[in-house]
């Protein structure tokens, strides 16, 4: 699997779980459940796939960190930003703080993964 | 007329045994060790100034043994790898006894290198490299047939030499196969169990379970439940060593996540960050 598609896919699955985690933290935004979790694996598809592009032309750890937590702290801030402006409430700090991690760990985990070289 | 001490007849026979090396470029050092075929000393090659290991048929070698030691030294004069001890030279002494002069292999041997306590990483390398040599012995038809811990040596810089390719017919009671034992029709499996046992002593008293499962279905009795070829056992042990799952051990759920948590000790790190993270900012807004 290239470093693209695992970003992708880790991404995404971790953007899932960051979205059901709304249920526990915010229970009031059940009814947007859907909604949110499906925003949030398309934020992590899109953060992962540009994180594994980053480190595929770079192959750095430490870009790969950084870029993974300004993607993901820029992504998070956008979602906060139309919570704010459709619902009227502050969420920043809740939504970028464990976006920014996320990134952090797709970055990381998107460097670490070696993808395996076909054997002719 | 009394009957000589044990001791007296030890050094006639060491006195009679010793090889007789004038006529060649070779000067009498010292003795290193005895096999069942053969006898080998410490020599220096006067034309090159340095000292090699030359072994010589025991006295009591008949025509076979002969015939033996002669193509032990073109079958290892064939194996040109870096953990297999090249020959330099082969011939005949004056009595008529055949010899051949190889690298002297300046290190300790396998078990002695294990006891040093070099740690898990640099015995699996050391293990890795044995069966390396052995298996690029197979690939060229020549099986071992007595493969223990005597006969591998680690040098000072961790090169791992196997010696003793005597063509032997005989193993070792504790590492040869039973095949061996029995009679029965000897292939590279019977090297992959004596590589088996060997792993299984090199193991601490505790060793991890996928470890100890490699190493046991290496040593299989029976030929066809072992690994198919040293390649085989030398991937599996890689696994091992990288923290993949292994072929040898079917791993329970538990032990696989703890497997994944030790191979990726930077990543757990993250994410129990990511959970701390969580549940403090639910406890905070609360």
């Amino acid at each position: 699997m290239n470093k693209p598609l695992f970003g992708l896919l880790l991404g995404g699955f971790l953007g899932i779980f960051d979205g059901l985690s709304a249920l526990v933290s915010a229970p009031e935004t059940r009814p947007e459940i859907v909604g949110i979790v499906i925003g949030s694996c398309v934020k992590g598809i899109v953060a992962g796939l540009l994180i594994g592009l980053v480190d595929k032309k770079f192959n750095s750890l430490p870009l790969a960190i950084v870029f993974g937590l300004s993607v993901g702290l820029l992504f998070a801030y956008w979602v906060a930003h139309m919570q704010e402006t459709e619902m009227g409430r502050n969420y920043y700090w809740q939504i970028m703080t464990p976006g920014g991690l996320l990134g952090v760990i797709v970055g990381f985990a998107t460097h670490r993964h070696k993808p395996k070289r076909a054997i002719a | 007329m009394s009957p000589l001490s044990d001791q007296s007849v030890a050094r006639l026979r060491q006195a009679l045994e010793e090889p007789e090396l004038a006529g060649t470029r070779y000067e009498l050092l010292a003795p290193l060790g005895r096999g069942g075929m053969g006898s080998v000393y410490r020599v220096r090659d006067r034309e090159l100034g340095r000292e090699l290991a030359l072994k010589v048929l025991t006295v009591e070698g008949g025509a076979r043994a002969v015939e033996r030691l002669r193509a032990e030294a073109r079958i290892l004069a064939g194996l040109e790898h870096p953990g297999i001890v090249p020959v330099h030279d082969a011939g005949l002494l004056a009595d008529g006894r055949p010899y051949y002069a190889m690298k002297l292999v300046r290190g300790v041997r396998l078990d002695v290198f294990a006891r040093s306590n070099p740690g898990r990483s640099a015995l699996l390398r050391a293990f890795e490299s044995l069966c390396e040599a052995v298996a690029f012995a197979h690939e060229r038809g020549v099986w071992h047939r007595d493969l223990k811990p005597d006969n591998v040596m680690v040098g000072d810089f961790g090169e791992v030499l196997v010696l003793d390719w005597g063509v032997g017919e005989v193993g070792t009671p504790g590492f040869m196969a039973p095949e061996q034992t029995s009679g029965a029709a000897v292939d590279q499996r019977s090297d992959v169990h004596g590589l088996g046992r060997i792993l299984e002593t090199l193991l601490a008293p505790d060793p991890p379970r996928a470890l100890l499962a490699i190493a046991r279905k290496a040593a299989a009795p029976d030929p066809a439940a072992r690994y198919a070829s040293v390649r085989e056992l030398s991937q599996d042990v890689a696994r091992f060593r990288d923290g993949e799952a292994v072929l040898a051990h079917a791993e329970s759920l538990l032990e696989r996540g703890e497997r994944v948590v030790r191979r990726n000790p930077a990543l757990f790190a993250l994410i129990s960050t990511y959970a701390v993270v969580r549940t403090l900012l639910l406890l905070l807004v609360r």
